[in-house]
């Protein structure tokens, strides 16, 4: 394995502005990581001449005195994004062989920030899930595994090709989105920094829907300060997308002081959840003694509808997306199966197109959005929301930033929990109220369990506070010092 | 809340989604499942709560009504299952 795909992102974009590499030498070591990795199948698409090539247009443009924030910094972009002319499959078989005819908004600015892509990342399909088990292109691997086992892992999800890519080195860094836990919980999982902005922060157009009014772009990496650089480079105004903010984008890196003496954490009560194993207990602690360590105050708070976000979500984001994904109809792109009448065909497209959990949400979203349940249902969710939404506003009065576990468990075997859909839905716990409040949330390595996988730590943040966030994570990260690699490059 | 077959069936063609015989038993058990982990939700008083429409605060944007896109039909049409003299091609729906 070369070395210049151990570098951070950080040390990449430093290395390259000094002359130490190129980015075609930078970018050829990495399309030989994701080769070398192919067996965690944790790319759909791999595009390594358009990575070359990017690269070759890159180091010409730093010839120039052009460079960008990423400029020559390869990374995988996860497969719900839309990129022209290269295939895009949010991981089901009903987007067969679409090529858009346009770029996301994310990464249109992520390649003007000078990145090269990689390729495309496996993921659950259209993003439902939170093992990477149901995507039509088939499961990633983990490339972490237990100490003295051989059982393959699961990422987590639904960004889980995204982490595992970042995690086995294929990739600087990479996008996931985040709509109940999405980028949080596989970065938990494999041992990386996953961060979802406040929604707003980063434009969704060109990015597939799943739940439009939770779905947010945020970068995943090796690093806090990576996670930085890159969010930089992702987030802005969009025109295209009317829930897009109108807010300048700071520097996240200048937030990045050090300094917590005085910052108030709020430890919330309610995350205390029975049945949690006592090494995720042990983790949160220990969190708890860094910060304070470094002069941060604890403060004991209360969100008390922390316990109905789940289901409040498990009616929203499929009731979103029934409506979002009506559009996969085998007429405008994809797959179409044949039928004799209109209506038959879009019922064998989409009965063939969509996978088993998909069809589930789908099913339950129109159930809870039908006349008479829209009520009962529907509005009943949207009402709690904002309960939930008033918990975080009431805490945020007295606390600056909230720190929690990310997940309820380390990562679990491929195939474990496949036959309860809610006992996965609970990998969510932690990840799914801030989501539900549109609050910031960054996953951070803090450990290693009992036998041996990464374990993270959550801090949520106030809107628009990425930078606090930043700050507070690369303080936990120094002190956690997670050096451990997965198995598959150590 | 339980729901059974024929409300599987019912919902299933509101979503023009076809679900073969043999998998709606199991479908409506996990229906049931979902539904009844969800009504936990009704013990909570949400009386006067007012339903979240966004999360963060701000009011529509609003643009000049002026085209900003267009003349791409053949981009549009270009991932088409199928598509004819300009235009998307579906099976016969007027005789």
């Amino acid at each position: 394995m070369s070395k210049l795909t151990h570098l951070s992102l950080t040390e990449a974009r430093d290395g390259l502005a000094k002359g130490d590499f190129s980015a075609r030498e930078l970018t050829q070591a990495h399309v030989e990581a994701v080769e070398a990795c192919r067996s965690l199948n944790a790319f759909i698409t791999e595009t390594p001449e358009q990575a070359l090539s990017g690269a070759d247009a890159s180091d010409e443009r730093r010839r120039k005195g052009n460079a960008g924030v990423l400029e020559g910094i390869p990374l995988a972009i996860k497969d719900l994004f839309c990129t022209q002319d290269v295939l895009t499959t949010a991981g089901s078989h009903i987007l067969d062989g679409f090529q858009p005819q346009y770029e996301s908004t994310v990464s249109a600015n992520l390649w003007a920030a000078g990145a090269v892509m990689l390729g495309k990342t496996n993921l659950d399909e259209f993003a439902m899930g939170s093992s990477n088990m149901t995507s039509y292109y088939g499961g990633v691997e983990n490339p972490w595994r237990r100490s003295g086992s051989n059982e393959p892992l699961v990422p987590g999800g639904s960004s889980g090709g995204s982490a595992a890519a970042v995690a086995a080195r294929c990739a600087l860094g990479a996008t996931g989105t985040d709509t109940g836990g999405s980028i949080r919980q596989p970065a938990a999982f494999c041992g990386i920094v996953g961060m979802k902005p406040t929604y707003g922060r980063c434009s969704r157009w060109g990015t597939v829907a799943f739940a439009s009014s939770l779905d947010q772009a945020g970068p995943m990496t090796r690093t806090v300060r990576d996670a930085a650089i890159m969010l930089r480079g992702m987030a802005g105004h969009d025109p295209k997308d009317s829930t897009s903010v109108d807010t300048p984008v700071p520097d996240y890196e200048a937030a990045m002081t050090g300094d917590v003496r005085g910052l108030k954490v709020g430890i919330p009560k309610e995350y205390r959840i029975d049945g949690t194993p006592a090494e995720i207990d042990a983790v949160w602690k220990q969190g708890i003694e860094w910060l304070k360590a470094a002069g941060a105050e604890m403060v004991d708070i209360s969100l008390p509808h922390t316990k109905y976000a789940l289901p409040t979500y498990y009616i929203i984001a499929p009731a979103e997306a029934s409506s979002n994904l009506a559009r996969y109809d085998g007429v405008r792109y994809g797959l179409r199966v044949p039928g004799e009448t209109l209506d038959e065909m879009y019922e064998a497209t989409r009965g063939e197109g969509f996978g088993a959990e998909v069809k589930r949400r789908i099913l339950i979203g129109a159930y809870v959005l039908s006349a008479g349940y829209y009520d009962a249902y529907y509005n009943k969710a949207r009402r709690i929301r904002t309960l939930i939404a008033n918990d975080f506003k009431a805490a945020y009065e007295k606390v600056d930033v909230v720190l929690t576990p990310t997940a309820p468990s380390a990562a679990f075997g491929m195939g474990d929990k496949m036959d309860d859909p809610v006992a996965m839905y609970l990998n969510d716990v932690f990840t799914v109220p801030a989501s539900l409040a549109g609050l910031p949330g960054i996953s951070i390595p803090a450990g290693l369990s009992g036998e041996g996988l990464p374990l993270g730590l959550q801090l949520l943040g106030q809107p628009f506070e990425e930078g606090t966030l930043m700050k507070v994570a690369e303080v936990l990260e120094s002190a956690a010092e997670f050096d451990a690699l997965p198995q598959i490059i150590s | 809340m339980a729901v059974d077959k024929d409300t599987v069936a019912r919902i299933a063609k509101l979503a023009r989604i076809r679900i073969p015989e043999e998998q709606q038993e199991a479908l409506t058990g996990e229906l049931t499942e979902i539904l009844n982990w969800v009504e936990q939700l009704s013990e909570l008083d949400t009386e006067g709560v007012e339903p979240m429409t966004s999360v963060v605060a701000m009011s529509l944007p609003q643009r000049q009504d002026v085209v900003t896109d267009g003349n791409c039909a053949d981009k549009v049409l270009k991932n088409a299952p199928e598509g004819a003299h300009g235009f998307f091609a579906v099976p016969k729906v007027v005789e």
